[in-house]
């Protein structure tokens, strides 16, 4: 009722032309911002293209002291950490996906599903905080290694970082399957996991694999966790004993470097060099799972059984 | 249950699975509440009135944390200031202006993008935006300016559902009594969504609250036992205060560390309940 004795006839509203010019805005807003951020990543990180030598970026020495800029171990700690989180998260969060939606009784789900939204909620300087105190000596201990600090460590962290995501999103893709699909199955005489397994998980392909991407969007751009547990040393690995050796990845080296580099040194714009790669390959990341969630939606009576 | 007749291996099989599932299910959340419950038992002994207003003695090895409390207050207000209306702006844009076009595709991918941009990313370009570029200098500013960057789309996303959850009808109703569109918005739509509204700005400053990366450059003090006194000044702040105390400082007592820790989780998680009541009452109220 509210509305009602605010209303003049016809004519022209200022207060209201410009309040609808804000919000159209504000709703641009959004691209100019994107714009922005990129313009100010490629001003401070393009000269480091023709201040150090394209050989010297794409050497396997990351040692700015002494002037050497290679690239390559960070993105190899990178990838090293992120491949053994995805290992580790994308098998958990998947069975605690279907766990939550095919098996637990509703109590059970009344309690694991804000438990989840809480993980998700945790800082990661607490998460970092824990792999140091708690999870780098059983890691030492364990499998009986000099240090704590490793690559590992940084995946086990960056995992539950990541689980909160990929549980969420594998649990509506789920949740999303027709019913009808579930009923079908099960009236052929299939058995419940039969019918998870080769009816409504290949239902929910696509909006699984949302999740999984999603997941390795959120891990890869981490910083504190990983700075904090992975022992930071950029050295290169050929064989697997190197997820157990301390590495050092894209964002821990911007984040422990940045404090102590003088403004427009080589140094300097190396690093804004390393966030323009975190910032393309994080939109990389997010368009692939975005345009698998957009292929994925309409899913009614196609081929399901090949 | 069910009326079929399954064999006897496939039963086996289902026995297997179900059981590995549940044990990941456990896995995922069982050593999360441990180490939580851990870290209570270790902070809850640091924790003092004391421990929340004292200014910090000796390099931090003694007395409070009160300048990185109040440092993390005032970064959650000026995150809020710089956020909310922009993004409550673009929210109702997209949810009640845009049309089905190019123009609308394009700030939904930049918004997909926005989400996706790193944490520490965002601390680049606060520091080359507002701390160089517009010479505000590691200020709290220049901080609050660059987690309200990056809370922009989730408290964008979450506003836009709100604002879509409502019904029709009282749009419909609104301007069929002569009602314009402005005004539908402001008197019909907007109060109906107004608490998913809040949930999406409270999980958004949550986030902004417990987020380390972005600070680092554009406004935490390493060691700073005083207030800030002006917008323009630096301050200390709870999530760097943690990893300066943890891995920067040698000798530093481990149950401060826990006590910080705790804090920090305990204004965090409470943001999160926050959240949860505003949701749960709006749903028992909700008139559609």
């Amino acid at each position: 009722m509210n509305g009602l004795k605010r209303i003049r006839g016809g004519g022209f509203h200022w207060g209201e032309f410009a309040i609808e010019s804000f919000v159209r805005v504000a709703g641009g807003s959004a691209i100019f911002l994107v714009a922005l951020i990129f313009f100010f990543l490629l001003r401070e990180g393009t000269p480091a293209f023709w201040e150090v030598s394209l050989g010297n970026l794409l050497s396997t020495r990351w040692y700015p002291t002494f002037g050497f800029y290679g690239l390559l171990p960070l993105l190899y700690g990178s990838l090293l950490v992120t491949v053994g989180a995805t290992l580790l998260s994308v098998p958990l969060g998947l069975a605690t996906a279907i766990y939550m939606r095919e098996l637990a009784p509703p109590w059970v789900r009344e309690i694991l599903k804000p438990l989840i939204e809480v993980i998700a909620g945790i800082p990661s300087v607490v998460l970092g905080f824990l792999g140091m105190v708690v999870v780098a000596p059983l890691v030492r201990q364990w499998l009986g290694l000099p240090t704590g600090l490793t690559a590992f460590t940084g995946s086990i962290m960056l995992a539950y970082m990541a689980l909160p995501t990929i549980v969420s999103i594998a649990e509506d893709a789920i949740d999303a399957v027709p019913k009808a699909y579930r009923d079908g199955a099960l009236a052929l005489g299939a058995t419940h996991w039969q019918t998870i397994y080769r009816v409504v998980l290949p239902a929910a392909r696509s909006g699984i694999l949302t999740a999984v991407m999603l997941g390795l969007g959120r891990a890869i751009g981490e910083t504190m966790a990983v700075m904090m547990v992975t022992g930071n040393a950029a050295r290169m690995g050929r064989e697997w004993a190197a997820l157990f050796r301390p590495a050092r990845t894209m964002t821990a080296t911007i984040a422990a470097e940045m404090g102590e580099v003088a403004q427009g040194s080589a140094h300097y714009h190396v690093l804004f060099a390393v966030g323009i790669v975190l910032f393309l390959v994080a939109f990389a990341i997010n368009g692939v799972a975005s345009i698998i969630a957009l292929r994925g939606v309409p899913r009614r009576g196609g081929r399901l059984i090949r | 249950m069910s009326p079929h007749i399954p064999l006897k291996g496939a039963q086996a099989s289902q026995r297997i699975a179900f059981g590995l599932l549940t044990l990941a299910a456990a896995m995922v959340v069982l050593p999360l509440l441990l180490v939580m419950g851990y870290i209570v038992w270790q902070g809850v002994g640091a924790i003092s009135w004391e421990f929340v207003t004292a200014m910090p003695r000796n390099g931090m090895r003694e007395g409070g944390i009160l300048p990185a409390v109040v440092g993390t207050v005032l970064l959650t207000f000026g995150t809020a200031i710089a956020a909310i209306p922009l993004a409550i702006g673009a929210a109702i844009y997209l949810a009640e202006y845009a049309g089905d076009n190019w123009f609308t595709r394009l700030i939904r991918l930049c918004i997909i993008n926005l989400a996706s941009i790193p944490s520490i990313t965002y601390g680049l370009f606060g520091l080359g935006l507002f701390v160089l570029f517009l010479r505000l200098g590691t200020s709290l500013i220049a901080g609050s300016l660059t987690l309200g960057l990056m809370t922009l789309p989730v408290v964008i996303s979450t506003a836009e559902e709100a604002i879509l959850a409502v019904p029709q009808s009282f749009r419909v109703v609104s301007i069929s009594l002569g009602g314009t569109k402005w005004q539908t918005i402001r008197h019909q739509v907007l109060p109906q969504a107004l608490p998913g509204i809040l949930t999406g700005i409270i999980l958004g400053l949550e986030r902004a609250a417990g987020e380390t990366a972005p600070i680092l450059f554009t406004v935490a003090a390493f060691y700073l036992p005083r207030l800030p006194r002006s917008p323009l000044d630096q301050t200390m702040a709870l999530p760097y205060h943690l990893y300066v105390i943890s891995t920067q400082v040698p000798g530093m007592p481990l149950q401060i560390q826990y006590g910080t820790a705790l804090v920090l989780l305990i204004f965090v998680l409470s943001m999160n309940l926050g959240a949860t009541v505003v949701r749960s009452r709006a749903r028992r109220r909700r008139r559609w």
